[in-house]
């Protein structure tokens, strides 16, 4: 993680890449989407630490089971829950994008532009989905 | 006499990525539906009652799917944090232990998550 910065001229002192960010360099929706891709990965990465906790804290009984419910129901786990939900379901369009890509499918920028959109979009949409299901039911 | 070398040069190591690029894929088409299934599948449990949920995964179908499910993640999920870790983490012992780490964690967890449900599946 802590690599030193490099220093092609030493002497010579340019802005290097985070620094960039914002200031220099201007997003565009292909980095963005790009970007969230792979820390919804690590994201769901750790969330599966939780995953394995909940079904242990099922087998474990009733009383295990009432202890980790307890903070899955209270607003924090909520949160939590409600965030990994977006990223999984996030990381599952663009991972269908990037399936479509490998095939070679979807490489025009317009097509690049218009895919992005449309995962936004559909992650937003199964999210509020399985949330609204979750709610009404 | 050209040595098959200029042709390899600059074209980065041969190690194994073409079988972890495959196997990344592969595991990824598998978790479309599992995950799919695994979301919606929640969504409509009562997550904090016991009973409701522990009869949802004693379901021999369910227990299946999640078993495939639990494989399928955590599989995916280290090749993902493997390939995360090679980018990012300097210096090759650094990054062995890391890499090490990572694997021996997600095996832990998919066999512990594994074990309860065939836990709860098969009774006891």
């Amino acid at each position: 993680m802590s690599s030193p910065a490099p220093q092609a001229r030493p002497g010579v002192n340019r802005p290097l890449s985070p620094f960039m960010l914002g200031q220099y360099y201007r997003f565009q929706l292909t980095s963005v989407l790009s970007l969230m891709h792979r820390v919804t990965g690590v994201g769901l990465s750790v969330g599966t630490v939780l995953f394995a906790c909940w079904l242990v804290a099922l087998a474990g009984g009733p009383w295990t089971y009432a202890s980790f419910a307890k903070h899955l129901t209270a607003w924090y786990g909520q949160v939590l829950l409600f965030g990994w939900s977006w990223a999984l379901l996030y990381h599952l369009c663009n991972g269908v994008r990037h399936l479509a890509w490998d095939l070679g499918y979807g490489y025009s920028i317009p097509a690049v532009y218009r895919s992005g959109y449309v995962v936004a979009a559909l992650s937003v949409l199964l999210t509020a989905a399985a949330w609204g299901i979750a709610y009404v039911r | 006499m050209r040595s098959p070398l200029s042709r390899a040069r600059g074209y980065g190591p041969a190690k194994d990525g073409v079988q972890t690029f495959l196997a990344e894929r592969i595991s990824a088409v598998a978790l479309v539906p599992l995950s799919l299934w695994f979301v919606f599948s929640v969504a409509q449990l009562p997550a904090a009652s016991y009973t409701a949920v522990r009869h949802w995964v004693a379901a021999p179908s369910v227990a299946v799917a999640l078993v495939l499910f639990i494989a399928t993640l955590f599989y995916h999920s280290s090749l993902g944090v493997k390939v995360v870790i090679e980018d990012y983490v300097a210096g090759e012992g650094k990054k062995l232990v890391a890499l090490l780490l990572v694997k021996f964690i997600h095996a832990a967890l998919g066999a512990a998550a594994t074990f309860a449900v065939l836990k709860i599946a098969l009774g006891s």
